[in-house]
């Protein structure tokens, strides 16, 4: 927590100190309070590695010698939230923002740095929609829900077996990425026996998952988060459902496995976008950086936001400024070795060859399947 | 057939867990006229002091066994509990009994905010594992229906505390004194009732029922978390209102009736309503019924006219 | 405006005519000020401009007639959604915003109308409960009506809503006066939202002294007299309701303009307490105390997030209570403790038709007819 102090100081003094070197402000937003705040700070830290990294390597934009220094705001995971903090952003005169990790933050706030022609790099925001703006400087480094969507229909209808029921939770997560399934499954070959909805509050799915059971499927697919998916492993076992289990990132966690308790067997499968941390180009170098500088685990997303930053950063190299007006459109053209691996951006701002990684729950934790 | 008679149960189990609850609507109700929008949290606050308190006695007293550590956080859950009822009576609602109707209705959902808020400051927003001390694996099926040894329990259990607070309201003292303080406060006090501890009274047993249900609820799910207790709290005020707002027994069937409605008609909604809608709107059906049992017969199935009291 | 003026403390009382100058001056100026401390705050200022509408839309249901409505949010909406549905690429539809608007205000007072005829007859906390219901039941609609047909777009929500565009002139793109100055369209859209909190002010002051408005405070104080006299309590009602929901209506509408993206999430049982708890706070039936609970609540979370993050962050090196649950424990504290304490609010209603004690005061002659 001693760091919290630093960035304080920094924060603070970041005005005062003008040093003969130009300062390069880049914002994130993330939630950094409540349910997801590990999760928001993991984005932080990772920005705040690559930050640390360029500075001490020096980079120079223009003739100048630049400093970069980070502004991270908390959007407490909230829509409206979201649209002041990306104000605050842009106000403060930020020069580029990673962010925000929710799709419901991400999108109404992308309009915002739009309007103040900031270019938005989100780490984590799965939603097909925020790059399907038409902004110019909108991206993401993360695979998209298509993406992660595509795979879970194709793993399941393939691997797992043909009859395949599908409930999502009516949130624009849990519903957007059951719409991809949907569309995966029945191009695999699959055939989708039931579809059922719940909500994101749930804790009782008896009545559809009984309904889902007359039609006896071999997979069932659950669209939405682990807080749902834990008690509803319970629910299948309860009813003596006997078959496969496949959720998406939401219920890719630690969570869900305490939450299933003796529910969750080796017939539990989750995805999530982009590789596993060892198996990605730089993973194991990054992880032991990461670890050094904040003495923290990567949770998921740093390695993202890591890559996001060195983005922006490569694009004013590129551009030679760090004006947002010069440099946004080389954002569109980096072609650099990431952590993650090659980033580069598809025409909507994609990252190219997004992967998505299929999890199978073995001996109490979740491993690679195969 | 078998997915019929499945859903009956599903929806039996729910219903009598709405009904538990419904019964310390009902009784405040009855007595104060009150909608005590804050029971629905206290069951939440039940589930969380029952699973605190088992984590408590796991450690000191690991060899307990499965069903004393059960009734151990039960019994911690239920006195708390009944201590909170008390003093939510005393400090937000006594003061303001005499006050005109919108008064004490939204300081009792500011009662439920902060209820919800302190838990969220003691427990976290996080969900947590309830300790599975009653199996939940089912047992041999019969018929084709799965049913889990806590299912049966929470059956039993429920049944077995309704034919008690029956018991307690008609047959003894305190029972008719409550039943007298329903009737018309003044006079029951000029008949030496006193009225205040027979109102403490009753939100303490409401409250411990509450705790019950909280209990069992948690059991069943296998988890706890601070904004649990809003959806069963207004649903079992469904339930309430369907029996007839006031009857005992009108909170006991409206529970039941209420769960089987919910899990049947989740059920069949898609193939009833020609594909047009679905079980996403299962939430809906609590308040539709609410809606058109106050609309058309505000008295409830088994109400006497209480609608325009006040 | 006049209650507004008295209820500045030693002016108000004093000098009556110079403290209605300075409520004026502080409403022209209040952006003016607010951008010292940076645009979010203006951005806050017009969030806080759409509250005030809102409360006084709820404070004519709730304070004038005595209606509890927990459910209001499900009004704004509708405005939003009617908005969102006319004026955007979701239909392909893009009629102008004084032909929206107006429509979402229809709308919404048809919804207030067949929500209120079967209920109305209901007694004060039934009729809570059935709002509170309604509410629930349309937002679960919004949530899920994109099947079979796609009306809402479901939990995605409807993107790229346009913004107002006042005779051909786009205020969302700020206003350019000659070459260098720029009026940000922050600053815009505050004066628009101004215009119409000041005409829904005038509006309901009118109606408050009108016929209607006595008819209102009668039936509030006591419904049985109100008959007895010969008041159509059932029309009345039904008026104060409609009215009610128009306002909220017209605020949906200028919020979906603004936002320019709504979603089911947005309309959450949370909103509709979230008014109730301005109105109760700043004083129920009185229109000033009204727009100072609205002014002080949206305000609340941004001071929060100011002070109690640095201070909790100084005095034990980590933030214990975030700013999102110190608001929930300031909200509910503040609902029991004014009708504990102060039943009339902040600023109590003094004019001789609103008397909020017959309200929520401690005797009333609703208990002595039981």
């Amino acid at each position: 927590m001693k760091h919290t102090l630093v960035a304080l100081a920094v924060l603070g003094l970041g005005a005062s100190a003008v040093h003969a070197q130009e300062v390069v402000k880049l914002g994130t937003a993330a939630p950094l309070t409540g349910t997801q705040s590990h999760l928001g700070k993991d984005i932080e830290n990772g920005v705040r590695l690559a930050i640390e990294e360029y500075n001490a390597k020096g980079v120079t934009l223009g003739g100048k010698k630049v400093k970069f220094e980070v502004q991270a705001e908390d959007d407490q995971a909230d829509p409206k939230t979201a649209t002041t903090v990306a104000q605050r952003l842009v106000d403060s005169g930020v020069k580029g923002v990673i962010g925000h990790l929710n799709s419901g933050a991400s999108i109404p706030a992308s309009r915002i740095y739009n309007e103040g022609g900031i270019p938005q790099v989100s780490p984590a925001s799965t939603n097909p929609k925020l790059t399907q703006q038409n902004f110019k400087a909108t991206f993401r480094t993360i695979a998209n829900d298509v993406q992660q969507g595509l795979a879970i229909g194709k793993y399941a209808a393939t691997k797992l077996g043909t009859k395949i029921a599908l409930i999502d939770d009516r949130t624009a997560y849990g519903q957007g990425l059951a719409d991809e399934v949907e569309k995966a499954v029945k191009a695999s070959g699959g055939k989708l026996v039931a579809r059922e909805f719940t909500s994101d509050k749930a804790t009782d799915f008896l009545s559809i998952l009984t309904r889902i059971k007359a039609q006896n499927p071999e997979v069932i697919v659950y669209s939405g988060m682990d807080t749902q998916a834990g008690p509803m492993l319970k629910q299948i076992k309860q009813l003596g459902l006997n078959v496969k289990f496949i959720t998406g990132d939401g219920a890719c966690t630690g969570e869900v496995i305490k939450l299933a308790g003796d529910a969750i067997t080796g017939n539990t499968f989750c995805t999530q976008p982009g590789l596993p941390l060892d198996k990605m180009p730089g993973g194991k170098n990054f992880n032991e950086r990461f670890k050094k500088r904040f003495n923290a685990d990567v949770q998921i997303y740093a390695p993202y936001s890591y890559d996001a930053t060195s983005a922006i950063i490569e694009a004013m190299k590129a551009a030679n400024s760090s004006d947002p007006a010069k440099y946004a459109a080389s954002i569109a053209k980096v072609n650099f070795p990431g952590v993650i691996g090659t980033v580069a951006f598809d025409a909507k701002g994609d990252i190219k060859d997004g992967a998505v990684t299929v999890y199978q729950f073995k001996a109490g934790k979740w491993e690679t399947a195969n | 057939m078998e997915t019929l008679l499945q859903q009956t149960v599903n929806g039996l189990v729910v219903g009598s867990v709405y009904a538990l609850v419904a019964l310390g609507y009902t009784m405040v109700y009855g007595i104060l006229g009150l909608i005590n929008f804050a029971h629905g949290d206290v069951l939440m606050i039940g589930a969380l002091v029952a699973l605190e308190a088992i984590r408590l006695i796991q450690l000191y007293a690991p060899d307990l066994g499965l069903i004393p550590t059960l009734l151990g956080g039960l019994g911690v859950s239920v006195i708390v509990c009944m201590a909170l009822g008390y003093t939510i009576e005393r400090t937000a609602y006594r003061r303001l009994r005499n006050a005109p109707r919108l008064a004490p209705l939204i300081t009792a959902i500011g009662v439920s905010f902060l209820l919800q808020t302190l838990a969220m400051i003691i427990w976290g927003r996080n969900y947590h594992t309830f300790p599975q001390l009653v199996s939940t694996t089912p047992l041999e099926p019969v018929a084709g229906v799965f049913i889990t040894p806590v299912q049966i329990a929470i059956l039993v259990v429920s049944a077995t505390l309704m034919v008690a607070l029956l018991l307690l309201v008609n047959k003894t003292r305190l029972g008719r004194a409550m039943r007298a303080t329903a009737e018309n406060h003044k006079v029951a006090s000029l008949m030496g009732v006193d009225t205040n501890k027979i109102i403490a009274a009753t939100f303490i047993i409401g409250s411990a029922l509450a705790a019950v249900a909280g209990v069992m609820f948690s059991s069943n799910y296998g988890i706890a978390h601070y904004a649990m207790g809003f959806m069963p709290g207004l649903k079992a005020f469904t339930a309430a209102v369907l029996g007839g707002i006031g009857n005992l027994g009108g909170a006991m069937l409206g529970g039941l009736l209420l769960g089987l409605v919910e899990s049947i008609g989740a059920g069949y909604i898609e193939d009833m309503s020609f594909g047009f809608l679905n079980s996403s709107y299962q939430d809906i059906f609590a308040f539709v019924i609410l809606g058109i049992v106050l609309i058309f017969r505000p008295t409830g199935l088994l109400g006497e006219r209480v609608a325009d009291r006040a | 405006m006049n209650q507004l003026a008295l209820a500045i403390p030693w002016l108000g009382k004093r000098n009556p005519a110079a403290a209605r100058w300075v409520v004026i001056a502080l409403a022209l100026a209040a952006p003016l000020i607010a951008v010292l401390f940076g645009k979010t705050w203006v951005r806050i200022l017009d969030f806080a401009m759409l509250y005030v509408m809102l409360a006084i839309g709820l404070n004519l249901v709730v304070g004038f007639a005595g209606l509890l409505d927990l459910g209001y949010i499900a009004f704004y909406a509708v405005g939003a959604y009617t908005f969102a549905f006319l004026a955007s690429p979701h239909f392909d539809i893009h009629l102008p915003f004084w032909l929206v608007l107006p429509a979402g205000a229809g709308f919404a007072a048809l919804a207030g109308i067949i929500l209120g005829l079967p209920t109305l007859r209901l007694r004060g906390d039934y009729l809570a409960i059935v709002t509170l219901g309604f509410g629930e039941i349309v937002r679960i609609f919004l949530n899920n009506l994109n099947h079979p047909i796609n009306i809402t777009n479901g939990p995605q929500g409807i993107n790229m809503v346009d913004p107002l565009v006042l005779f051909g002139w786009d205020i969302s793109q700020g206003l350019q006066i000659g070459e260098s100055f720029k009026i940000n369209s922050l600053f815009l859209y505050y004066y628009v939202f101004l215009a119409f909190v000041v005409l829904s002010i005038i509006l309901v002051q009118r109606l408050q002294i009108s016929r209607i408005g006595r008819a209102w405070a009668a039936i509030r104080d006591d419904e049985l007299a109100a008959k007895a006299i010969g008041i159509n309590t059932r029309n009345m009602k039904l008026l104060a309701f409609s009215l009610g929901a128009t306002f909220g209506g017209v605020s949906g509408g200028l919020f979906a303009a603004f936002q320019g993206f709504v979603s089911p999430e947005s309309f959450s049982l949370m909103e509709s307490i979230a008014v109730l708890t301005m109105i109760v706070f700043g004083g129920m039936g009185n229109l000033a105390g009204v727009i100072v609970g609205a002014l002080a609540l949206t305000a609340l979370p941004e001071i929060l997030r100011y002070v109690a993050v640095p201070v909790q962050q100084a005095l034990f090196d980590r933030v214990i209570l975030d700013p999102e649950v110190l608001r929930m424990l300031l909200l509910s504290l503040a609902m029991i403790f004014m009708m504990l304490l102060r039943p009339s609010g902040l600023i109590p209603a003094y004019s001789r038709y609103s008397r909020p004690e017959l309200v929520v005061g401690k005797e009333s002659s609703g208990e002595a007819a039981k």
